[in-house]
């Protein structure tokens, strides 16, 4: 008996696997592909992928250099006199808007769902009740989390509104509206959703650590705080870049969340990449395949310490 | 990526005496986040019981003193989400129409990719695993226009068909992943001694897995639900009008209501849209935190 | 008798390394046949190999002078029992038992006939309708063995099937298996890194290691006559005593520091003048004695003893370095008395530290 062709081993499995391998072709491989190609070319149609389409249509990088002009991806007005202390401040548009989303909403939702994990390992009473109060808006949908957050900070009505109205006529409280201070009521509401998970997670790591480390630590007379910090961080550093993966992943790609909560405004003061490709496809399509690439670009320094952390466990 | 979390039994420090300052703090903490997270549910459910009045002159704390049903009855049948004034009772029959074939689909799709991944490695599965891997990173917008252009070119864009098969395209890699990775964690000498037995390729799925597979298909059920119930974009985009989700309907009641703002009606329809999701959660517990944590690669 | 497994310059590659290297082995029928190595030395990897579980890089496995090496897990007349049982957790014991008869297509009252026999060989007929779950870690193991039992083939493969098992219900287990072989006189190739089970089991153990088959004989052999350094260490519980040193006057004296032992009686190949030559010694071939007798003792300091009921094992330093000694328990020495040990040339062995072979 020979040997069978190796083409021919395992051919149910092959063939199970191959509307799956076929998508991820197309669409995830393919998709990206064609995107970041024509992000390159001047095509504004409908195109389709062709050789001859897009070596006609090259540009270079002229989406790039005019996407970077344009005020509502990223407007920079002191970025030349870098060394000032206020000119990150300063910028303004869909970019900067996401940095400052990402920046923010991970730190907090990392150190607040830390913070709750820790508070959740003290042996607490009740502590279903309470998890189940943390994560259950991470149920929701951002569309709901961003129309109930609209609600409770809209100046008129909401929570501004009460509290004059009790008395304290002078309180301000609307981020909301204001062009400033919009990208931060997104990252309350963001906040708001998302630090339940970070959470979970984190308490997933706290619970998997060796019970006898508390011993030991707790045998040589180190306080709690200390084992937490000394011992216990370090060893969830795959939880904690996990999480922080996932977590700056969502961040960089927000979009549902400025929808119903601001739909980019006031003007476009909150508006974010997603926005700004989804809405450029008709008029600039160009310049958002640009965008998109960007985006894309973006993702992989978020994943870098991801792959790094993957890379150096198969060495190990 | 992430593993799914067990949360049995706490396994921290030591239980003290009751009442300590440690404990007073920490229990001030849990209270105070408690709140917060809570508030948001408080006001919607006391808005959507209020009457538009007490929406404009009143407190938005204040819980109302007649409360009525009314405004969840306009969100429900009558509200306007754009032409239409059918309220959002249209977007929950769409959304159904849009989640359950789409979670069928890539669930039925995946079990079995992730089956092959898991015990019949193939040349270049490996990297195919890796690809899989890093295509739940992919922002979804990136792969958004050809999207679009396959579904326009396939003819069927702007239809129920396009919004399910985009749901099931983008549910595909992290379900694929989650399958692959309980296949994997399942005893490799099972698999073998099935092969001995001379069960083949289906054999073993069928007879073997899949009756063992009833917490991952679960997970996978709740994540998958959840995740096209809760999606905008794609439905925005590939449904069309008349196939818009609930979600989509929402943000349409949100914004095209005519002179003063009904906020009443607006949290109703709210509360109606992630109705399903949290019934979900608060029926699953465990499962749930397990399918997010599983599934929080997601696109 | 014929030949029922025959092995044919096997390699199996993963990747660029090679875990299995040329390996050759010839298994009689009725034989029982135990793979004994530390882990990673390609035991399992080999019996994966002879189920069809492995494709080979090269060569060739034939089963009952039928070639195999590309014929699926359950056309090779092959039963496999697993060190985690692999029972089918959703079906009952009976379940389990049949589930490959019916892939087969057997008719029922055939299965049954065969489960039903199978399960008073191992007397597990009153489990028939519990589910695994249900079951002790022995009972399982026993559900398994039947398992194997009813396909009624030649060859049965068993991979480390009792080191899941505590030690009292191992040791039942193992005289079981014995009976089993016993009565049912198949093919048995039985992986394990417990020497105890290979020696109490085996017609005959191949050690092996770094995907090599160190020796293969009876367990006598192996552990009177190892082939090499390697098998002398592995085999033996407390190890074999090695001493370092060299052949002298013709190969007729070990010579290491103070020590000279006279060679005449060594039971092995010639000797001859080697610059670098070891001696192994085990604890129980060497007897403690008051007195020098030139030629055959080393003279040693007790350090500790370690009483292990019957026996006591006897540390000692012999030039710094450390030996074992058994002994009976009531002939122990004290702790820190100058003893010198009588070795018994004719049962040890000699190596070449050049290529680690006995001589």
């Amino acid at each position: 008996m020979d040997r069978p062709n190796p083409l021919f081993r395992n051919l149910n499995s092959k063939f199970a696997a191959l509307p799956m391998m076929l998508i991820v072709l197309v669409v995830f491989v393919g998709g990206t592909l064609w995107t970041v190609l024509f992000s390159f070319t001047n095509i504004k149609i409908v195109p389709i992928f062709s050789p001859k389409e897009w070596i006609d249509g090259f540009v270079g990088f002229a989406n790039y250099t005019r996407l970077f002009n344009t005020d509502r991806w990223m407007n920079c007005p002191i970025i030349t006199h870098i060394g000032q202390s206020d000119w990150k401040a300063s910028c303004t548009g869909a970019l900067p808007n996401v940095a400052t989303y990402a920046v923010l909403s991970v730190t907090l939702s990392i150190g607040l769902g830390f913070l709750l994990a820790v508070m959740m390992d003290q042996k607490i009473r009740a502590e279903g009740v309470f998890r189940t109060i943390y994560l259950y808006p991470f149920a929701l949908s951002f569309i709901v989390t961003g129309h109930v957050w609209a609600w409770i900070m809209s100046p008129e009505y909401g929570l501004q509104h009460a509290i004059r109205e009790m008395g304290w006529t002078s309180f301000t409280f609307d981020w909301i509206a204001d062009r400033q201070m919009v990208m931060y009521a997104i990252v309350i509401a963001g906040i708001w959703q998302g630090t339940g998970f970070v959470m979970a997670l984190m308490l997933a790591g706290l619970r998997g650590i060796d019970e006898d480390i508390w011993k030991a630590a707790r045998v040589d007379g180190i306080p709690a705080w200390r084992t937490y910090i000394q011992i216990v961080l370090p060893m969830m550093r795959p939880v904690m870049v996990t999480t922080f993966v996932i977590v700056a992943a969502g961040a960089v790609r927000v979009y549902d969340l400025v929808v119903a909560l601001t739909d980019g405004g006031p003007g476009i003061a909150s508006d974010v990449p997603t926005r700004y490709v989804y809405q450029n496809f008709s008029a600039n399509l160009g310049q958002s395949l640009a965008a998109s690439t960007v985006m894309l670009a973006t993702m992989a320094v978020v994943l870098i310490p991801w792959i790094r952390m993957e890379f150096s466990k198969k060495r190990t | 990526m992430a593993n799914s979390p067990t949360l049995s039994g706490p396994s921290g420090a030591k239980p003290r005496p009751f009442i300590t300052p440690q404990r007073f703090v920490v229990y001030s903490v849990l209270i105070v986040c408690a709140v917060f997270f809570l508030f948001p549910l408080y006001i919607m459910i006391i808005t959507s019981l209020k009457n538009i009045q007490e929406i404009q002159g009143g407190n938005i704390f204040v819980p109302t003193m007649s409360p009525t049903l009314d405004a969840w009855e306009k969100a429900w049948n009558s509200a306007c989400t754009g032409l239409y004034c059918e309220g959002i009772k249209v977007g929950l029959w769409n959304s159904i129409k849009i989640t359950v074939p789409s979670t069928i689909v890539s669930i039925a799709v995946a079990s079995v990719t992730g089956y092959s991944l898991a015990n019949w490695p193939f040349k270049f599965s490996e990297v195919f695993f890796a690809v899989l891997l890093l295509a739940n990173f992919i922002p979804y917008i990136v792969m958004l226009y050809p999207l679009v252009i396959i579904t326009s070119k396939m003819g069927i864009y702007s239809t129920l068909p396009a919004v399910i098969l985009v749901h099931t395209i983008f549910g595909l890699p992290v379900q694929t992943l989650l399958f692959r990775n309980y296949f994997a964690s399942l005893p490799q000498e099972l698999f073998k001694a099935a092969r001995v037995d001379g069960a083949g390729y289906w054999g073993i799925f069928f007879q073997i897995f899949v009756p063992m597979a009833t917490p991952i298909f679960t997970v996978s059920i709740i994540l998958q639900v959840t995740g096209i119930w809760n999606d905008f974009l794609f439905g925005v985009i590939f449904a069309g009008p008349t196939n818009y989700p609930m979600t989509v309907q929402l943000n349409n009641i949100v914004n095209s209501a005519t002179g003063g703002k009904a906020y009443n009606v607006d949290m109703a329809a709210t509360i109606l849209t992630g109705l399903v999701p949290l019934t979900i959660y608060f029926v699953s517990g465990k499962y749930f935190v397990r399918g997010i944590a599983a599934g929080a690669v997601k696109g | 008798m014929a030949t029922s497994v025959s092995v044919q310059n096997l390699t199996l590659k993963f990747g660029s390394a090679e875990v299995l290297k040329n390996l050759n082995l010839d298994v009689e029928e009725g034989e029982f046949i135990v793979l004994l190595g530390p882990s990673g030395c390609g035991k399992s990897t080999l019996l994966n190999c002879l189920a069809g579980l492995l494709e080979l890089s090269e060569g060739q496995i034939h089963i009952k002078g039928k070639n195999v090496t590309w014929a699926e897990p359950s056309e090779r007349g092959i039963g496999m029992v697993f060190q985690s049982y692999a029972l089918y957790p959703q079906m009952t014991v009976r379940g389990n038992m049949s589930f490959g008869l019916k892939i087969a297509g057997m008719p029922k009252d055939q299965i049954e006939q065969r489960v039903q026999r199978a399960s008073e060989i191992l007397q597990i007929g009153p489990l028939l309708d519990r589910k695994p779950g249900a079951l002790s870690g022995g009972q399982r193991q026993r559900v398994a063995i039947g398992r194997a039992l009813v396909r009624e083939v030649d060859v049965f493969l068993f991979d480390e099937p009792l080191s899941n098992l505590d030690a009292k219900l191992r040791s039942e287990l193992r005289v079981e298996l014995k009976r089993l072989h016993n009565r049912l006189k198949n093919t048995m190739i039985y992986v394990t890194h417990d020497q105890i089970e290979a020696l109490t089991l085996a017609d005959r153990i191949a050690i092996m290691r770094g995907g090599i088959i160190q020796q293969l004989d009876e367990p006598h052999t192996i552990y009177n006559r190892p082939a090499n350094l390697f098998v002398a260490g592995f085999i033996g519980s407390p190890a074999m005593n090695f001493i370092k040193g060299a052949t002298t006057n013709g190969g007729r004296i070990f010579q290491s520091g103070e020590i000279n032992l006279d060679l005449s009686q060594y039971e092995g190949g010639a000797v001859m003048d080697r610059s670098k030559a070891i001696i192994g010694l085990r604890p129980e071939h060497i007897t403690i004695v008051d007195a020098a007798i030139p030629g055959q003792t080393i003279p040693a300091v007790v350090e500790i003893d370690e009483p292990m009921g019957a026996d006591s094992l006897v540390w000692l330093l012999v030039d710094g370095r450390q030996m074992s000694v058994r002994v009976p328990f009531e002939h122990r020495p004290k702790a820190g008395t100058p003893v010198h040990l009588k070795v018994d040339i004719a049962k040890s062995s000699l190596f070449d530290e050049t290529n680690e072979l006995r001589i």
